[in-house]
């Protein structure tokens, strides 16, 4: 792992109304790395990775990517940086194949200007074969798939252009636990291709096993930032639950003061 | 989102499709033998040649009907906007500004494509910067574009003055190339040109995916607002083109010009198994939509089983009708 995070997103705030829904925040991540984004819903985990993704503009604050400043206003930024987002919803378009799915936005063109679906079917057939060797309906539209064969096709989407950042909001919420089980797998494949993630939870029994390092929010703020193995699983539902920063954490703005030292 | 759908099994939900797909054809299969038991002149190549030329219309106006659809949107406009082209095209073409039968025609047909493109054009802005639902919108604009016929025809009716220039634009209606009418090839070009478009174009793709889903089409970096502008361009354009088929027919504008064209064009692409909510969209069902429709016409005309004054209320039911089974047949 290098010294230089590959991102290292400082200090950021945004507001929607009177809400603070991400409050002075910090976060990082390095090659090869999982890091689990936690808390309870409405916490400000998702508004945080928007901001990442490019999908929220912050009011405050500051991303760098390999240890510059990266100047992130939509969603096409955040791919020139090689940051790709899966969404909680299972975001693809329904009605459209595999391939379409994973080009989409990115079509590949014959030299005539038209749509290339051979090439682009070629590639998902490799793609996909990388990922879920099993997967073998690239003809369906995507709404014809479980949850799990679409969750791949969605990884599969983000990495197909290189990235090497990899959000992911809940991807196991609409799972099974079988489907959940294979986007595990999925996760360790990535992993080791040096693919930084950020995996986002608002269950710690979800995530945690997958995880090298826990971010927790409460509230819109960080309360603490520690390595997996340097505290239990009761010490981050404390961090969830009540904010409460335990000694192997580094605690974050969001942490009850005085508790520290536990 | 659909989460329930995700878990079908795999055979039937591509069973559905294939049925979806199929089931306007059958449709029209069904309609001639029914036609042909009612009345022997039915398949007569007179009488069909005659139901294509024209279904011409509404083909070429449900087809642009198909991309907005198919991206999610609706028109409600086109009918007073093909009166609107018509009569400014008339007009024009009233003013002999241009030298020449052929070149005031010329003239007249590009000055009705530009029309038909900037009035879809407003359609298409007002709804997406304005962000208002295309249904008020469309439905505002119908009502502006046939106020301002109505006003241009000084209440009557906007008529050709010149015989010679009606003479020489009556074959775009009237004629053919090598016994094909001429409105039934523009049918086939426009819609090979539509379906090329639809299947064959990275913005085809794009309609595709902003009628499935509009926020996955942001996030892949699909401008959402240009695609859906440039589906209500395509339909201005469609009008247009439907308009110079239109007026060397009747080689006039009238108070009833268009009218019910957006039902008939909407049913047909309904029919043709294009989805109403987006997201599919079929260039060649859309074309068989509008062949019903005017199927259903020509019976009723031939068979003496309803009067023909109820057709809008048959081809009302059958819109009503279409979506029923489309739903039945999502379901199961
Ligand atoms: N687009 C938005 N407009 C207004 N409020 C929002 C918006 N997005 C998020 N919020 C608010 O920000 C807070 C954090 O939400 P979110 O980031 O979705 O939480 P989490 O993902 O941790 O469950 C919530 O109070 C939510 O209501
Ligand atoms: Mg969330």
């Amino acid at each position: 792992m290098s010294n230089i995070p590959l991102v290292e997103m400082e200090n950021i705030s945004i507001a929607f109304g009177g809400i603070r829904a991400v409050d002075d925040a910090s976060a990082d991540l390095h090659a090869g790395e999982v890091v689990a984004l936690l808390g309870h819903n409405g916490a400000g985990k998702s508004t945080l990775i928007k901001i990442l993704s490019g999908a929220y503009k912050r009011d405050g604050g500051t991303i760098k990517v390999n240890g510059e400043e990266a100047v992130i206003n939509n969603p096409r930024d955040a791919k020139a940086y090689g940051i790709e987002t899966i969404y909680q919803t299972l975001a693809l378009a329904d009605n459209v194949d595999t391939a379409a799915n994973l080009y989409l936005g990115r079509e590949i063109m014959t030299p005539w200007g038209t749509l290339d679906d051979v090439a682009m079917e070629a590639k998902a057939r490799e793609v996909m074969g990388r990922l879920n060797p099993r997967f073998q309906r690239f003809k369906d539209p995507v709404k014809a798939l479980s949850g799990g064969q679409r969750q791949s096709v969605a990884i599969a989407r983000a990495i197909l252009f290189n990235a090497r950042i990899l959000i992911m909001d809940e991807p196991t919420a609409a799972l099974g636990p079988q489907e959940t089980a294979q986007v595990g797998e999925l996760i360790h494949q990535l992993k080791s291709e040096g693919i930084g993630i950020f995996l986002i939870s608002h269950d710690i029994h979800d995530v945690l096993h997958l995880a090298d390092r826990v971010i927790v929010m409460k509230n819109g703020r960080v309360v603490g930032t520690a390595r997996v193995g340097d505290v239990t699983e009761d010490e981050i539902l404390g961090m969830i639950i009540l904010g409460k920063c335990p000694p192997g954490a580094i605690p974050g703005p969001g942490a009850i003061s005085g508790v520290v030292l536990g | 989102m659909s989460n329930t759908t995700a878990a079908q099994p795999a055979k039937r939900s591509l069973g559905d499709i294939d049925l979806r797909a199929v089931a306007p054809f059958v449709a029209l299969a069904v309609l001639f033998v029914f036609g042909a038991m009612v009345n022997p002149n039915f398949l007569g190549l007179d009488n069909l040649t005659n139901v294509v030329t024209r279904s011409a219309f509404i083909a070429i106006i449900a087809i642009g009907a198909t991309f907005v659809i198919s991206a999610g949107g609706l028109d409600l406009s086109v009918g007073s906007m093909a009166a609107f082209v018509a009569g400014t095209m008339i007009l024009f073409l009233n003013t002999g500004a241009v030298a020449g039968d052929s070149g005031m025609i010329a003239a007249a047909m590009c000055l009705a494509l530009a029309t038909g493109a900037l009035c879809g054009l407003a359609n298409g802005l007002i709804t997406t910067l304005g962000r208002i639902e295309p249904f008020i919108v469309t439905l505002g604009t119908m009502g502006i574009f046939r106020a301002l016929t109505i006003y241009l025809a000084e209440g009557g009716s906007i008529a050709m003055k010149s015989q010679e220039l009606r003479a020489a634009y009556r074959p775009i209606y009237f004629g053919n190339v090598l016994g094909v009418p001429i409105p039934v090839i523009v049918i086939l070009v426009v819609a090979i040109l539509g379906a090329f478009i639809l299947y064959r174009t990275r913005f085809g793709r794009h309609v595709m995916a902003v009628g499935s889903n509009e926020e996955v089409a942001r996030y892949s970096g699909i401008s959402v607002n240009r695609v859906r502008t440039l589906t209500y361009v395509i339909q201005g354009i469609c009008v247009a083109i439907a308009v110079l088929v239109y007026v060397p027919r009747l080689g006039a504008a009238t108070p009833t010009t268009g009218l019910l064209w957006e039902l008939q064009a909407i049913t047909a692409v309904v029919i043709g198994g294009t989805a109403l909510r987006g997201g599919v969209g079929r260039i060649w069902g859309t074309i068989c939509g509008a062949l019903i429709l005017e199927l259903v016409g020509n019976i009723m005309v031939l068979s003496d089983m309803v009067s023909e004054y109820l057709i809008g209320a048959v081809q009302g039911a059958i819109i009503i009708i279409a979506m029923l089974i489309q739903r039945s047949l999502g379901r199961r």
